[in-house]
């Protein structure tokens, strides 16, 4: 037990200061509610600074065709129909507020010449549709929300004298567990990085914004902190997750030199004219056009260059098909032999754009190859190879409330919630995603609170909650928390991989709780003050389950589709399509169960031509919905 | 190539510390923080030092590398000599918590005594209307990512710990950067806007700027 015991009571606790934490703690401020900010890193450095390409929203500001069923449909056959509907539909239909929202708060996006937010082409977006800010789109995003709160902070420092009064960020704190009285949420509890001292946080409603869990793959694009910690609280807590099989590997990781391998390269490169070829120079995704997706893409060189000049005459070049499409093509070009020297393929912006303006559109990615791999791609093709970079599944939730189910008080936004990109994310719906739901969970919370009063923590929880952080330093066990983390990312790299066999998954599985009980006898060396090594002792206590629902909802869905494929189960399945893998923790071990697929609404089933539905849909469900009830 | 790297890393915290000699593997294309990680991960698992998206973005692995204010993600082991031993030690401009991990909240308490940018009352969403050569003078601002080198570089609160109360640091300047130079207008407003000008709110919103400093 530590000295003494911080204690702050507020009505909502936001864990994590990324993209949909902030937005949430803003909606939650604005409604009159006091706010604590949790983070793992100093404010302003979360994930979403990391983001590249954009914020898709159909603003119309470059092609007029564009609205929010088109988007819409995009995200539904990006996520290959197994997207919660209901959030697909909030998540279109409100996402053009969100950014136009973000410009008053002083966001600077990039302009077209009428002086509008420019929009730019994405991987499996019809039209022009990601809001930019070159390459740093994220940065931006974050500042724009940091000097939000600072703006709120100052507000309330103007009007009440103290600015941190009713919003305050915890930098640098981890919070361990979700507490629960009566079967609601009470608060959260943590300890200080800095000093390893503990913190008590009492509060009705918890919001959940910690963003991902790449951290378990070897490979990744993700910094330390995507441990999918939320997902792991809020399994924990008595919530579940839902389709956790899905993750996305990013198409375009660097692959050379070995210490950035996994670190992003946009897709914008392709959306601004990059070109894949193999080390025959061929230019394979022609190679690669899946069925459901052969009218909308090119099938030869002269019709996808022409459409970068007129698009509405030609279809898209195959670079800019979804991302999971993509890197299974990649991945098979390596494994076919033809690979470059380092085992990625070539990607290609020097020979379409001038120097001066790959510098200009995309000047973040030009700094990090020629920084990091001495690679100067206004004159050379990049290495590039999948890297594990997003996760589909994630906290199970109500749609409009982002209401975590089966946990009352505690609610997910971002990338730990799950369901509203299906299978496949598409590139740039990840930070609409996190503004329209981090709304959305702050409005949720607002709701929560206002009625449902306080419930106190009670001081056995704080005493159990004190005890987990203390375990690791009372234990004599000789485990290394660091090499057991390489064992789990190598684990799940090459048994849960972008390929997956029944036999690699079983093998994952004992794996899994093979490495759960070395666990249990890990022991930390040094003392509480800023100790990277008890730190990781919880971060992998969470990727350990995240792994174990991934592995477990793999081995269960015998289909291919989006983020999950099954080489024994190579094509997708209109069966598996209606389920939705929901997997619960019983403090042992991770269950998983199937749940029927909500039916899409008969307004929104007509947005689509039933032939294209066909393609996914068994005829028993498009009989029942073309009737249609709502 | 993989070679031995020799380093001197700080160890302790605001009371007491020192440098501690430790050799360690490297590898071809490797940065500082990839061997200060293998250092934490195969020799002394408590090393305290911060980082995230190591590639230059976030900027929050700021250390001295051989007394140079340095970003560890960026700066190549290939660019010292074998022979040399590299010496890691924490920020000095700031306090130091532990290792290579030091206090910056003062640069987040300065950030906040600039008032905040605040929308004209009647810019409607989606009705922002600026030019590209115009958004590109702020956006020059908001390439800073807050690692607080310039800070560490700048000699008035290096130096000089009594500095700090009343002097406003290098980073003020991108903080009126970015807050004072948004070119914000809309079509509401009869006039088209013109390449290279500054909206009177803007003016007015550094006017408020400065009298909030003095």
């Amino acid at each position: 037990m530590s000295n003494q015991l911080e204690r702050y009571k507020y009505d909502v606790v936001i864990i994590g200061a990324g993209g949909a934490g902030l937005r949430a703690a803003v909606e939650a401020r604005e409604a009159g509610l006091s706010v604590a900010i949790v983070c793992k890193s100093l404010f302003g450095k979360a994930h979403t600074v990391m983001a590249e390409g954009g914020v898709a929203a159909s603003m119309g500001n470059v092609n007029e065709s564009d609205n929010w069923m088109v988007h819409f449909r995009d995200t539904m056959r990006g996520g290959k129909f197994l997207n919660n509907y209901r959030m697909a539909e909030l998540h279109a239909k409100e996402a053009p507020e969100r950014v136009w929202e973000l410009e008053v708060w002083g966001a600077l996006f990039d302009r077209t010449k009428e002086g509008k937010i420019s929009q730019r082409n994405f991987g499996g977006h019809e039209y022009p549709r990601l809001a930019h800010v070159g390459d740093r789109t994220g940065l931006e995003l974050i500042r724009t929300m940091q000097q939000r709160i600072v703006a709120l902070q100052q507000k309330d420092g103007r009007d009440h004298g103290d600015a941190e009064k009713f919003i305050k960020v915890f930098a640098e704190v981890t919070i361990t567990e979700i507490l629960k009285e009566n079967g609601k949420v009470s608060g959260a509890y943590g300890y200080r990085r800095e000093n390893g001292e503990e913190i008590l946080f009492e509060a009705p409603a918890v919001i959940l914004a910690t963003g991902g869990a790449g951290k378990t793959f070897k490979i990744t694009s993700n910094s330390w902190e995507g441990t999918g910690d939320g997902h792991a609280l809020a399994l924990k807590a008595g919530g579940h997750l839902i389709d956790m099989e899905f993750f996305q590997f990013h198409p375009t990781g660097m692959v050379w030199p070995p210490s950035v391998r996994g670190l992003l390269v946009t897709e914008s490169v392709r959306g601004d004219g990059g070109v894949l070829t193999n080390s025959e120079g061929k230019r394979f995704m022609f190679d690669y056009i899946p069925d459901v997706f052969k009218d909308k893409y090119a099938d030869n060189e002269a019709e996808a260059d022409r459409w970068y000049t007129d698009q509405a005459n030609n279809r898209r070049p195959p670079e800019l098909l979804p991302r999971d499409e993509v890197a299974r093509a990649i991945n098979s070009e390596i494994k076919a032999g033809r690979g470059t020297e380092h085992g990625g393929v070539y990607l290609d912006v020097s020979k379409r754009l001038p120097a001066d303006v790959i510098k200009k559109k995309l000047p973040s990615m030009w700094h990090q190859f020629y920084e990091l791999a001495g690679v100067d791609i206004t004159k050379e093709a990049m290495e590039v190879g999948p890297t594990c970079h997003y996760v589909m599944g994630g906290a199970w939730v109500e749609p409009d409330t982002a209401a975590v189910i089966d946990v009352p008080g505690l609610f997910a936004a971002g990338e730990c919630a799950g369901g509203m990109h299906g299978s496949n994310r598409l590139g740039g719906n990840s930070l609409s995603d996190l503004l329209v739901f981090g709304r959305r969970a702050g409005l949720g919370a607002v709701e929560y609170v206002k009625s449902n009063g306080a419930n106190p923590v009670s001081e056995g929880s704080v005493a159990a909650a004190a005890a987990k952080i203390e375990a690791p330093f009372n234990n004599p066990g000789s485990e290394n928390p660091y090499a057991l983390h390489h064992e789990l990312q190598e684990t799940a790299h090459n048994l849960v991989g972008i390929i997956r066999t029944k036999t690699e998954l079983e093998e994952a599985i004992a794996k899994i709780a093979d490495l759960r009980a070395r666990a249990k006898n890990i022991g930390v060396s040094g003392g509480r003050q800023f100790n990277p090594g008890f730190h990781l002792t919880f971060d992998l206590d969470n990727m350990l389950l995240i792994a174990e629902a991934a592995a477990k909802s793999a081995l269960i869905r015998e289909e291919s589709r989006g983020g999950h494929t099954r080489e024994d189960f190579p094509t997708m399945s209109s069966t598996w399509r209606q389920v939705n893998n929901i997997t619960t923790w019983n403090g042992s071990s991770i269950a998983v169960e199937q749940k029927h697929l909500p039916d899409l609404t008969k307004e929104l089933f007509d947005l689509f031509d039933i032939h294209e539905l066909e393609k996914y849909m068994t005829s028993d469900e498009l009989s029942q919905s073309r009737g249609g009830s709502n | 190539m993989a070679r031995t790297m020799k380093l001197r890393i700080f160890r302790g915290n605001s009371k007491d510390g020192g440098l501690q000699d430790v050799s360690v593997e490297a590898n071809e294309g490797e940065v500082i923080l990839d061997v200060i990680h293998r250092v934490q991960a195969e020799q002394i698992g408590d090393l305290a030092v911060r980082w995230n998206c190591k590639a230059g973005k976030c900027g929050s692995c700021s250390v001295e590398i051989n007394g140079k204010p340095r970003l560890a993600c960026m700066t190549q082991v290939a660019s010292f000599d074998e022979a040399e031993t590299v010496t890691i030690t924490p920020l000095r401009a700031f306090p130091v918590i532990k290792d290579l991990v030091t206090d910056v909240s003062f640069n987040y308490k300065k950030a906040m005594e600039v008032r905040a940018y605040e929308p004209p009352a009647d810019l409607k969403p989606g009705e922002a209307r600026m030019q590209q050569i115009d958004v590109e003078r702020s956006q020059e601002f908001r390439k800073c990512i807050e690692c607080f080198l310039c800070q560490d570089t700048c000699h008035v609160i290096r130096d000089h710990e009594e500095n700090k109360k009343s002097f406003r640091r290098p980073t003020l300047l991108y903080s009126l950067g970015r807050a004072g130079h948004a070119p914000v207008g809309h079509h509401s407003q009869s006039q088209a806007i013109r390449p290279g000008r500054t909206w009177p709110w803007n003016v007015q919103h550094h006017q408020v700027l400065y009298r909030s400093l003095s």
